[in-house]
């Protein structure tokens, strides 16, 4: 593999991406499922890089999930979209910061229909008029919250605590990178690094001392897909495609992967534990999971975080053989412990037991 | 084990690593004109058998060639032999020899 | 400046197959030509080639027959050298040079030719990123420089895919047109490899077969008989890297209606022409008009084939679309007509 092709594609898609003054809209799935990386993600951005973001809590859902499930109509969506530019406008705010990679479709999507179609941005005005009296102004940049993560990728590296290391072999930890299909295949001039070779994640893994493990079925969606999933007995087919992934990045024998998008996270996450159960199989070194972080979570473990607060506890598959690896102390009687030590819940054993 | 009330789809790629070889090997060593095949679809065209049921005389023999031999046996039966695809075919295979070959093939093979 | 004699002068920009056999049939009228060509060698591509199609003659010959061509008396030969500025005069036109020399012409003639396209601009095919990934004129150079093919693992390979239609026939390239010639190459390549690899399964995998010239058909029939080479519809959507550096690819059999996957040791992707960037240049600095494809336009597409938008300006060979050779070779010939059909007439 030669990697100077890959830097050569990277460097023609570049994208803008804004300084500071953020106006942040949080996931549906990464609160529910990852509970501390929003937290976290504010926190970086606040206390270690000192950039001004804005956590609105008058914003709601994007409606994402139910647009793609053809239950939102297209009419509605837009004007969700542009309730949330008014709140955007009336806090002050020009740059808009998005925490999904679903939501960072929608908004690009939106905002591109109304470059192409302006009618629909007067049909939309109106219709928030209407219906909250509000104004909006179109942002001026919107990226998502992983290109903010990528842009500071270096201010991060300084201030790190922790390498991504195999400390008892001295290599870079092996690391699988997965893209959200929203971020870049719909728009690949709003995607670092372009839709084939995206770089947003293999910039922060390789910055902190990752190597990214490149693997034939890489681009192949995770499966989430909204539609497909939400009834229960095609769920299968959903799983079938993570399964492929899984199939193929098994003779690498990766120590973690990293998605930015939350869907891809919760599903890569939670379907080895299915597959575990159904087929028996897993796919990490020695009978256990790959772990699965968001980059949030990764950003808070290279800067030293607790990884109980970061919320590694709610994940299916056990981190803590990466936090091993990687030299991460932490106390097991704390795992499923709450902030005052109640006990709090914990997931099924992910080790198969067929 | 849990029932999580759905079941896995199985793939439909055609994975040409799980390929084998012999009964395709047979029909060429016999019939190499099969060779010079570009799937044009005259012979299904025209076929008595394929315009009263489904079977696709130009279907088959390009999944012969990909190794994918599943239902062939069945499949292949219902060739009424007339000859009519060897009138029309443009690169002059002798489609019938080609069918007569598999079905000895599929017998020979069965067993092994 | 050159001295000039009495007869007319033509000014040829471009020194391959169709510049050097257009300039010779002047010459041979009683013209006075100088051939303006920027690399160090006559030739143009064909200096590239191993064997040409149909019938895997060596590509030498045309090089010794273009260097006979070019050794006559009233050809001037300037390598190395590029026009920058091409001004109208009473009598014709002044082309300045990059090098201490300006020439006066009658006519000009632009045979600025074709240049192949780059196949890294297909991300998803991998080229100059996955090692096994090789076009046309890479698989072309091993073959001129003889020896065994090998991976860049240093294995023989078993198993060979040819893409067809790389950068052609493609929207997300901005080529919409059909470079006519890559199908016939790919077969012919195949051929060439079948030779070198014997026990290798050798594919290609077409959108259409496009094999419209003579002997083509009859070539793509003894590749499928004597040569074992499997041709497969269906366009190329990605390729990626297996651990052991083989490459996956991911097509479709359109003709049974099901998605195929399968690794090979080495991809060929034949990748097509495009309009050249001394074509371009030439062609802003004689402020020729373009067709949409980037090629340059002729006057008249059945009728003025070798005329420019401008009088007194003519096309010859690969800058007006895709050509082999041979067609390249008339087109040329008929150029030198019209050229003189437009000198005889002042």
């Amino acid at each position: 593999m030669k990697v100077q092709g890959k830097r050569k594609i990277w460097h023609d898609y570049q994208k803008e991406i804004a300084d500071d003054h953020y106006y942040y809209v949080r996931s549906c799935i990464r609160q529910n499922f990852f509970p501390a990386s929003e937290y976290y993600f504010l926190k970086i951005l606040k206390d270690v890089l000192g950039k001004d973001v804005f956590d609105d809590p008058k914003h709601t859902t994007c409606t994402g999930i139910g647009y793609h499930a053809d239950i939102i109509p297209f009419e509605t969506i837009q004007t969700v979209v542009a309730r949330h530019f008014a709140l955007m406008t009336e806090a002050g705010y020009k740059n808009f910061a998005v925490s999904c990679v679903t939501s960072f479709g929608i908004y690009s999507e939106i905002t591109e229909t109304w470059k192409e179609f302006p009618e629909e941005l007067e049909k939309t005005r109106i219709a928030l008029k209407k219906s909250t009296g509000r104004e909006f102004k179109v942002p001026a940049n919107i990226t998502h919250t992983s290109d903010l993560i990528y842009k500071f990728k270096g201010d991060i590296a300084e201030k790190q605590v922790h390498e991504l290391i195999n400390k008892k072999t001295g290599k870079p930890l092996q690391i699988i990178e997965h893209v959200g299909c929203h971020y870049a295949k719909i728009f690949p001039s709003k995607g670092v690094g372009g839709a084939e070779f995206p770089n947003v994640l293999t910039g922060m893994i390789e910055e902190w001392g990752g190597e990214v493990v490149d693997y034939p079925e890489r681009r192949h969606c995770c499966g989430f897909g909204f539609r497909q999933y939400l009834v229960q007995g095609n769920r299968g087919y959903s799983l079938a495609n993570s399964k492929k992934k899984f199939e193929s990045m098994k003779p690498y024998h990766p120590d973690a992967i990293i998605c930015n998008c939350p869907g891809c996270t919760m599903f890569l996450d939670k379907w080895q534990y299915v597959l575990s159960e159904t087929e028996g199989k897993t796919y990490g070194a020695y009978g256990s999971g790959i772990p699965v972080l968001t980059y949030e979570e990764l950003a808070g473990l290279v800067l030293g975080y607790n990884p109980w607060d970061l919320g590694l506890q709610m994940h299916q598959v056990d981190s803590e053989p990466l936090l091993d690896k990687m030299g991460i102390e932490y106390d097991p009687e704390k795992k499923y412990l709450g902030k005052k030590d109640q006990y709090i819940g914990q997931p099924c054993n992910i080790v198969a037991s067929l | 084990m849990i029932d999580f009330g759905f079941t896995l789809s199985e793939t439909r790629t055609i994975d040409y690593e799980q390929f084998d070889g012999r009964l395709l090997n047979y029909v060429l060593q016999n019939e190499p004109s099969f060779l010079t095949c570009l799937s044009c679809g005259g012979c299904t065209a025209t076929c008595s058998a394929g315009n009263l049921i489904e079977f696709n005389i130009r279907k088959i023999n390009l999944l012969l060639r990909m190794g994918e031999y599943e239902g062939l046996a069945r499949e292949i039966d219902k060739c009424m032999l007339c000859g009519k695809c060897i009138l029309i075919c443009p690169r002059d295979i002798n489609i019938r020899n080609v069918v007569m070959l598999i079905k000895k093939g599929i017998v020979k093979y069965k067993n092994e | 400046m050159i001295q000039l004699s009495m007869k007319k002068n033509i000014l040829t920009i471009g020194g391959g197959v169709a510049g050097i056999e257009a300039s010779n049939i002047l010459a041979g009228m009683g013209y006075s030509v100088s051939i303006v060509e920027k690399e160090v060698t006559l030739g143009g591509k064909v200096n590239q080639w191993h064997k040409l199609f149909p019938d895997l003659r060596d590509a030498s010959d045309i090089n010794d027959y273009l260097k006979k061509r070019v050794k006559q008396p009233e050809i001037m030969v300037f390598t190395n050298t590029e026009i920058t500025s091409v001004k109208k005069t009473d009598d014709g036109f002044y082309a300045k040079s990059n090098r201490a020399v300006g020439f006066e012409a009658h006519a000009i003639l632009l045979a600025t030719g074709f240049d192949v396209f780059k196949a890294e601009r297909k991300e998803e095919y991998g080229y100059t990123i996955y090692d096994n990934v090789i076009t046309s004129v890479d698989l072309e150079k091993q073959f001129k420089k003889g020896g065994a093919i090998h991976t860049t693992g240093g294995k023989t390979p078993k198993r060979v895919a040819f893409i067809h239609c790389v950068g052609s026939r493609d929207a997300k390239t901005g080529n919409h047109y059909c470079s006519k010639v890559c199908c016939v190459t790919g077969v012919k390549q195949a051929i060439e490899l079948s030779h070198l690899l014997p026990d290798a399964e050798i594919f290609c995998f077409y959108m259409d077969l496009r094999m419209y010239g003579l002997e083509f058909e009859e070539l793509y029939k003894s590749a499928q008989e004597k040569h074992n080479i499997q041709f497969i519809r269906g366009r190329l959507s990605e390729a990626s890297e297996n651990i052991d550096n083989t490459i996956l690819i991911k097509c479709e059999d359109t003709l049974s209606g099901r998605p195929l996957k399968m690794n090979v040791d080495l991809v060929v992707l034949l990748v097509g022409m495009e309009a050249g960037s001394g074509t371009h240049a030439a062609g802003e600095l004689c402020k020729l008009n373009f067709q949409e494809n980037n090629f340059l336009a002729c006057s008249d597409i059945h009728l003025g084939r070798n005329c420019s938008s401008r009088e007194g300006i003519f096309l010859a060979g690969s800058c007006i679309g895709p050509m082999s050779i041979p067609e390249t070779l008339d087109n040329a010939r008929s150029a030198a007509l019209e050229i003189h059909k437009f000198l005889s007439k002042n």
